[in-house]
């Protein structure tokens, strides 16, 4: 009997149903039209963004919200080039991603053809692993090792660059979720020795932190953590990719470290005498001097990826494996150690230096971290917070308190104005039942601006807090700290109404000039359905305060801001 | 220090470019790389030999390890191996200088591989050394040209380098 053949396109879309996603970010165009035309019959649902880099942005929030992979479509050359930032982005944060880009006709490669571009050389740093298909044949495997790729071990983003013709070629189409790669075997079990060291290192420490990243949210180690703190009395540090992880009003938690971090969270890792390092890569925007970090401690690391080890930082006590199973495994035989005197000296560091200031405006002007304690407070539980990057994303990660992991999304190793507003559709989409907030600068918002277009079509409702500096705030602040106020155009002068430009779009705009009007206005937005611009304008030359200069010891702080 | 692995790699389109590319964007030096076939069907082997410290070369064989169609890493500097690579020198020669030439190759146990009116080719291998030394007694003659393959290297004894332990 003749086999039943399916053609590449055809392939492509069952392979992605038995992979269980149900929603596509994408953008057509020459070389995806037989892919699009498949997807014309299929029960898929596509959202059409209004530019690529939009398309994985929105899938990376989508993914960061569900922990599936999140799927993308876009087209040869210039479509497939679009896509490059937020490859890159994803990368660094290490988000499962899975990318499909249509290619010039097979014939064609080599030959500068209309809309070629080597995507797959062009993406080879940024993915975990890329693929140009030779011919549908491969499809099934190709496809099957994608999505292994890049929902385990250290997750991040694989592409498959597919030529046009494939789409069309029909071949025999059978699908397995499992794959083998011989090359690629990530290790989950710590190694049993090392983990007895970490168990007696605990025991033995009189001044422990755990200082936890985006791992822990990536492996599900939330409940291990909390149950590895609360049992053993270990105050717990979050680097900005692992916000979440552990509730931020409970009283073990110490904030965030580094640059911006706080300055108990940093004098705790600079005096502890060991650290629990979980699922982080040692940053050097939270490690600050090398030479001078955490001197005085021994540190534990537990990654997934054996080259994060030791990469930064000297290890003591190294244990590669999935964060999650390696907590779980010293839970059942911890010995808690006694913190008590290290906790009351935290507990001093914690009075002697509370956040600065009650970010009061003047009456007539607003502050913005205000705005975000009151969008805080207001948007409460079951909530996402999306940021874009700049002053607001920092004070985000200061003032907006996140209790749950997953719900706070941010692009913290690329840093790309322009990730939060896509990101946040990709989180509506992900979780419609929760509330999205997006907390964007006036800078940021304007990167990826339109897809306010995607969100009024596809009904979301998102609340999109502008926190309206008129200026690149982060880099005004550097270089009013650092270059002595020689403002070399930060200034964002000719910014839109955006009010009326929400409008234009079909969205609703508001705008708030001080505290009043600031908690108004979210007051009624969190209410509204579809997309909400909130124009917040706030005090332009705010700096945000603590902060560690680059390459200085994190215990070298400048305070900063107001201390009323 | 001198580092050299072996890397056994899928032999999949683009996976020369992939280890290239590794060391180019990590800022590790790659001092030579040789590529060949290995007895398994579509397994080649590479044998890269890089510059720097123990911890460069202990993240260089991780970020290798990543690479999804790098399937082995060995250092064979940890262990006793056989290296060797080979050099084809074209020298000047004329007929005045050519005996001096063949003594010189024979001490190194190389051949002349051809000869022309006014230069030879001489083939050598072996290791670095040797090939250094080379060079210096022939530099008087007047190198006009030279290509070699890059280092090999084997573990000494029955022990073998491959995919699965
Ligand atoms: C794509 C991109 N370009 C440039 C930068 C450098 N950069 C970092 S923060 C910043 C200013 C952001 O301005 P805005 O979005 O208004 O946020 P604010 O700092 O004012 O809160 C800039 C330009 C960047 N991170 N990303
Ligand atoms: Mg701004």
């Amino acid at each position: 009997m003749k086999k039943k053949m399916t053609k590449g396109s055809a392939m492509i879309l069952s392979a992605l149903q038995k992979e269980g996603v149900d929603t596509i970010f994408g953008y057509p165009g020459g070389a995806v039209l037989p892919l699009y035309d498949s997807l014309y019959d299929s029960p898929l649902r596509h959202v059409l963004v209004r530019h690529e880099q939009a398309a994985v942005h929105a899938a990376d929030g989508y993914a960061r919200v569900t922990g599936k992979p999140g799927v993308v479509f876009a087209t040869s050359g210039p479509g497939a080039t679009n896509l490059v930032t937020g490859i890159a982005n994803a990368y660094m944060d290490s988000v499962p991603l899975v990318l499909i880009t249509g290619q010039v006709p097979s014939s064609f490669i080599g030959t500068d053809a209309f809309q070629e571009a080597d995507i797959t050389g062009i993406t080879l740093p940024v993915t975990k692993h890329n693929y140009l298909v030779k011919n549908a044949k491969q499809l099934p495997s190709i496809l099957s090792e994608a999505f292994y790729l890049a929902s385990t071990g250290r997750r991040g983003p694989v592409l498959i660059d597919v030529p046009k013709d494939v789409f069309d070629q029909e071949a025999h189409f059978e699908y397995s979720v499992e794959c083998e790669i011989p090359g690629y075997n990530p290790t989950y079990n710590g190694h049993a020795g090392q983990i007895s060291r970490a168990i007696k290192a605990i025991r033995d420490a009189n001044k422990p932190v755990i200082f936890g990243g985006g791992g822990l949210i990536r492996s599900g180690a939330s409940d291990a953590l909390k149950e590895l703190a609360e049992k053993a009395r270990i105050p717990v540090i979050l680097s900005l990719m692992g916000l979440g992880a552990y509730p931020g009003d409970r009283d073990l938690f110490l904030g965030m470290p580094g640059m911006h971090g706080s300055i108990t969270a940093n004098y705790a890792l600079s005096e502890a005498d060991l650290i629990v390092a979980t699922g982080v890569r040692f940053d050097d925007r939270v490690t600050g001097k090398l030479d001078s970090f955490a001197n005085n401690a021994r540190i534990v690391h537990i990654d997934i990826d054996p080259a994060e080890i030791g990469k930064n930082v000297k290890i003591d006590v190294p244990i590669v494996g999935d964060v999650k199973t390696v907590l779980e495994a010293i839970l059942k035989k911890l010995h808690p150690g006694d913190t008590t005197g290290w906790l009351e000296q935290i507990e001093n560091w914690q009075q002697q230096n509370p956040m600065p200031g009650a970010f009061k405006g003047t009456g007539s002007t607003v502050k913005p971290q205000y705005v975000i304690r009151e969008l805080s407070r207001l948007c409460g539980d079951n909530s996402v917070v999306a940021t874009d990057v700049g002053q607001h994303q920092m004070w985000t990660a200061q003032h907006f308190i996140i209790r749950e992991p997953q719900t706070f999304i941010t692009s913290g190793g690329l840093g790309t104005m322009g990730y939060g507003f896509p990101a946040s559709i990709g989180a509506k989409i992900a979780a419609p039942g929760k509330r999205v907030v997006c907390i964007t600068g006036d800078g940021s918002f304007q990167m990826n601006i339109q897809e306010l277009a995607t969100a009024v079509n596809n009904r979301l409702d998102i609340t999109i807090a502008i926190i309206n500096n008129s200026y690149l705030g982060m880099v005004r602040q550097w270089q009013d700290i650092f270059y002595d106020k020689r403002y070399a155009h930060p200034l964002l002068e000719g910014n839109p109404d955006f009010v009326r430009l929400a409008e234009a779009f079909g969205a609703k705009g508001m705008r708030a000039r001080n505290e009043q009007e600031a908690t108004e206005a979210i007051e009624q937005a969190i209410g509204e359905k579809g997309p909400v611009v909130i124009d917040f304008v706030v005090e332009p030359e705010e700096n945000v305060y603590p902060m560690v200069a680059p390459n200085r010891p994190i215990n070298d702080i400048i305070i900063g801001g107001d201390r009323s | 220090m001198k580092h050299v692995l072996a890397v056994l790699v899928e032999d999949k389109p683009g996976v020369l470019t992939r280890v290239a590319g590794l060391f180019s964007r990590r800022g590790f030096n790659i001092d030579n790389i040789a590529v060949g076939e290995t007895v398994s069907p579509g397994i080649s082997r590479m044998t890269i030999t890089v510059e720097g410290s123990e911890t460069i070369v202990e993240q260089v064989v991780k970020q290798l390890h990543k690479l999804v169609n790098v399937i082995k890493v060995s250092n064979l500097s940890d262990e006793p191996s056989v290296m060797r690579e080979l050099m084809l020198i074209k020298v000047n020669a004329e007929v005045g200088s050519r005996s001096d030439i063949q003594q010189i190759v024979e001490t190194f146990r190389g051949k002349v591989v051809d000869v022309s009116p006014d230069s030879m080719i001489i083939e050598v291998t072996g290791n670095e050394d040797k090939m250094e030394a080379i060079k210096l007694l022939l530099q008087h003659h007047g190198i006009k040209e030279i290509v070699r393959t890059g280092k090999v290297a084997l573990l000494r004894g029955s022990r073998i380098t491959r995919e699965h332990q």
